[in-house]
């Protein structure tokens, strides 16, 4: 699951200088996710978050993820 | 716009600080609405906390007005600040407080107060700040 929501971020962030999952439990359904990219420059952290679920939609939608923690940065 | 939506909104755009949360500032039903509430006791606001559980609607309508598919959802003056992790992450730099400066001035420093709100209970209808 962790490379499946991998996938689905690099794939909304091609020029991601960083896309880290973390599976908190181990049990595959909460996670921490980290994207470093120049695409969030600039935007309120509110915003950046909603790529980031945006790109997650479907694993969000079908309750895979059960918990998703998000952190993003523009820089690294 | 149904019943039920307008008063979210009217409680988003009422209340100075407001999360809506699994469960109430005494008993959270989630980590992460405890996260976010104690980022604000952290600092030292004042808020009101709206139960999510009680109607799936409730989750449905916010969601569809703010843009933002999870909960918690911490709103200050009628802004959406975020969910647990912005919210603590604010906290911690400092930026939280900035925020609550720059949108109520000083009142929210008064109290530490935590109440619940209902947007579902008709009999007790929200009072609206002015």
């Amino acid at each position: 699951m962790s490379q499946r929501l991998q996938d689905l971020l690099e794939d909304a962030f091609p020029d991601a200088r960083g896309v880290e999952i973390v599976d908190r439990t181990g049990g595959g359904d909460h996670f921490h996710v980290t994207v470093v990219s120049p695409r969030f420059s600039g935007l309120s952290l509110v915003d950046q978050h909603r790529l980031v679920y945006a790109a997650l939609a479907d694993p969000l939608a079908d309750g895979t993820i059960h918990e998703l923690r998000i952190t993003t940065r523009g820089d690294s | 716009m149904t019943e039920l939506s307008n008063r979210i909104k009217q409680t988003i755009e009422g209340e100075p600080v407001v999360a809506f949360i699994k469960g109430t500032p005494e008993q959270a039903m989630c980590g992460n609405s405890d996260r976010a509430m104690n980022a604000l006791r952290g600092v030292g606001a004042s808020f009101a906390a709206v139960d999510i559980l009680p109607d799936p609607a409730i989750r449905q309508e916010l969601s569809a007005l703010s843009s933002w598919p999870t909960i918690p959802q911490v709103f200050v003056g009628g802004e959406l600040v975020g969910g647990a992790d912005i919210v603590e992450e604010l906290a911690l730099s400092g930026e939280l407080e900035a925020k609550l400066d720059e949108k109520l001035g000083d009142s929210w420093r008064q109290g530490g107060e935590e109440r619940t709100v209902s947007v579902t209970d008709r009999e007790n209808p929200l009072r609206l700040v002015p």
